[in-house]
């Protein structure tokens, strides 16, 4: 399915489901590097109990037109116009890692378009290892494969995907190898520079963060510092679980996002 | 500079798509010898029918021991993921029906296992679906054999049986500039000796039943995807890059991205084609599979010790083997297969076809039979066998001479091997 917005086609997964404007609509957001096939465990059961599902591509990734947006609060601009050219109310937002960021930046700049909150593998800041963003600068295929390494609990790399055949790892870095030249570097950047700052206190909306007790990316430590600063939180903890839970751990990021988004 | 932290090739040969068995404690891989399985609820069902959610419904789609393999060849192969079949022609099968319908056409070299070329020769165009063959070494020949209704171009990764090295990374480069995949059948090399994704092929099939069993006891295949070709890059794939009313409308591209081939092939193929591997053989094939690494290294050496002996041999005519230098791929060999280039060889034996047929009939260790890939060392003369089909014109296409024996070395002790061949071969001038 595609859209457009600010001239450029908005490619989204909708769970193979036609919207239905009746229904709420909710937006995913993916992380740096990658696009809306990160989500392929949740959009279809999210489509079959009562949302509107737009897994979308940002700008220049996965199917959508248009550059990479090289900011945060750029990504959250664009989010907030895209919500209002669909024009089906404000959206419940779901963000994982960058795409977290986003949706907290949107939230807090945004309030119109948001109207609630699910943010997985989230901190205030992100950091990004200099090695890493050296590699992605070079668009070598080590940055795919140290972004895999670091995203994964220890179980994720050995087993564990409930759907049968497919294997974590590998998924993974081909899905970040599929990135056009510079857009991880894009995403990186944009990520590093990031600093939430007191956006967390601008959030009227409810909230769930979803932390993973192996996230590497974002370190349950580092969430708690942005769960304090949030007056309507709800935060669940995943035992085992690193930074792509909703790989890693599909069928409880389905029930977690059903009880959050209802 | 820090390296990615990936478990190694040996620890995921023991471990990649297995934990413990939560409720049990067991360590080994259980064996589900079930058809089906009970569902939570009705939600739960209907969710798992509709692709809502994973789960097992029926073992003819999937099932948890086989699951375990198949999650196991792709973690080796660096797949995004894999689906296993009841054979290595089924897994073929799965794949070209998966990616193709009637009035496609496959580009394929002619240098290829005897059971394929048959079916991409005389089976599949009676569903429409045609093949033009080609010289796996002759890069304007694959180019000029593209067509407009062309979907994939196929080979194997060691021709069979003149173990012709395929330059993976050459052919994928002209597949994809054709906004074509690239399949490759990985039987005789493995992903010890070569990893094809890794050289930029699209599709990897194996012939699960030969090394990476290794033990000749059970029947199995495997597509691996390498969740690198964009299906929907062009209007060619349709079967995953349109909506499949299968699934109410499902766009596997769309919804699945990077694994929409193994999603299809499972949810269609498997589902309405029903090659699907049994529970048991799965695993005995993980079995082998453990021990891959081990084994394929001994393989590698005792087919070096074999080449000395036979290149050295007055009953031998020729030698044919990457290994030897004067294999027009020994340099290619080099390059793509650092570990060996595997251990079936084929040779010539002086005095034609009444000699090599005096030599199969007296080896007394080696096994004469038709399969390749075993612990136990295999002979078999080819054009009596596995491509009798074949027409003369076909089998001379083909590199098989009416004096060709095929040798797949085993993990004997190769001083056996090598006594067993020598005494083979003085029989064989005594005719």
């Amino acid at each position: 399915m595609n859209f457009e917005c600010r001239g450029e086609v908005v490619n989204y997964a909708t769970g193979g489901v036609a919207i239905n404007r009746e229904l709420p609509l909710v937006v995913l957001l993916h992380g740096a590097g990658m696009d809306r096939t990160v989500w392929s465990q949740q959009t279809r059961y999210l489509a079959h109990h009562g949302f509107a599902v737009m897994a979308v591509d940002f700008p220049g990734h996965g199917e959508s037109g248009g550059m990479p947006l090289s900011s945060v609060k750029e990504m959250a601009d664009w989010v907030s116009e895209f919500i209002a050219e669909v024009d089906m109310g404000p959206a419940r937002l779901i963000g994982h890692s960058m795409g977290s960021l986003v949706s907290l930046e949107a939230a807090a700049h945004h309030p119109e378009s948001v109207e609630r909150l699910v943010l997985l593998g989230t901190a205030p800041a992100m950091p990004v290892h200099p090695d890493l963003l050296g590699a992605a600068e070079r668009n070598e295929v080590l940055a795919p494969q140290l972004m895999t390494s670091w995203a994964h609990g220890t179980r994720a790399h050995i087993a564990g995907n409930p759907t049968p055949g497919l294997w974590m790892r590998s998924g993974c870095q081909a899905l970040l190898e599929r990135a056009k030249d510079d857009v991880i570097f894009n995403d990186l950047m944009a990520c590093n520079a990031y600093e939430a700052g007191d956006v967390a206190a601008m959030i009227t909306c409810t909230t769930t963060v979803v932390v993973g007790s192996e996230d590497k990316m974002t370190p349950p430590r580092a969430t708690a510092h942005l769960v304090a600063g949030l007056s309507d939180v709800d935060l669940k903890h995943l035992d085992g679980v690193g930074h792509m839970m909703m790989i890693e751990v599909p069928d409880r990021i389905r029930e977690i996002l059903l009880s959050a988004l209802r | 500079m820090v390296d990615p932290d990936y478990l190694k090739f040996d620890t995921l040969s023991l471990h990649a798509g297995q934990e413990p068995d939560p409720v049990t404690g067991a360590r080994a891989v259980p064996i589900y010898q079930t058809t089906s399985y009970s569902f939570v609820d009705t939600e739960q069902a209907a969710g798992l029918f509709n692709l809502e959610q994973p789960g097992h419904i029926y073992s003819r789609i999937s099932n948890p021991t086989v699951a375990v393999l198949e999650e196991r060849i792709a973690a080796l192969e660096g797949g995004v993921g894999a689906v296993c079949t009841a054979s290595g022609m089924a897994a073929f099968h799965l794949a070209a029906a998966t990616i193709m319908s009637a009035g496609n056409h496959v580009v394929a070299s002619r240098n290829i296992y005897g059971g394929t070329h048959n079916m991409l020769n005389l089976t599949m165009p009676r569903f429409g679906i045609t093949t033009t063959f080609v010289d796996p070494r002759d890069p304007e020949a694959w180019r000029a054999a593209i067509t407009a209704d062309t979907r994939v171009l196929f080979a194997e990764t060691l021709g069979n049986p003149g173990i012709e090295v395929l330059d993976v990374p050459l052919v994928a480069e002209i597949a994809h500039e054709h906004g074509l995949p690239l399949m490759v059948d990985a039987t005789f090399t493995t992903p010890y000796l070569m990893k094809p994704i890794d050289l930029g092929a699209d599709i990897v099939m194996h012939s699960v039943t030969k090394f990476m069993g290794g033990h000749g006891i059970a029947l199995g295949g495997v597509i691996v995807d390498g969740g690198r070709f964009d299906w929907a890059a062009n209007e060619k794939f349709p079967t995953l890059s349109q909506p499949y009313d299968g699934y109410h409308g499902i766009t596997f591209a769309e919804e699945y991205g990077h694994q929409a081939l193994s999603m299809r092939a499972r949810a269609e193929g498997l589902r309405d084609f029903g090659a699907a591997m049994s529970p048991t053989n799965a695993f005995l094939l993980l079995q082998g599979i453990e021990t891959l690494p081990l084994r394929m290294k001994r393989h590698v050496e005792n087919a070096i010790s074999v080449i000395d002996f036979l290149e050295t041999n007055d009953a031998v005519a020729w030698v044919s083997h990457p290994s030897v230098t004067t294999h027009p791929d020994h340099d290619l060999a080099q390059r793509l297969l650092p570990k060996g280039a595997g251990s079936i060889l084929s040779f010539g034996v002086v005095g034609g076809r009444e000699a090599g047929r005096r030599f199969i009939e007296n080896v007394q260790l080696a096994s004469h039979l038709a399969n390749v890939g075993d612990a136990k060392t295999l002979v078999l003369h080819p054009a009596s066998t596995t491509h009798q089909q074949l027409s003369a014109e076909d089998l001379t296409a083909a590199g098989v001479g009416e004096d060709l024996i095929r040798l797949s070395v085993g993990l004997e002790d190769p001083e056996d091997i090598i006594a067993d061949l020598s005494r083979a071969l003085r029989a064989s001038q005594k005719g």
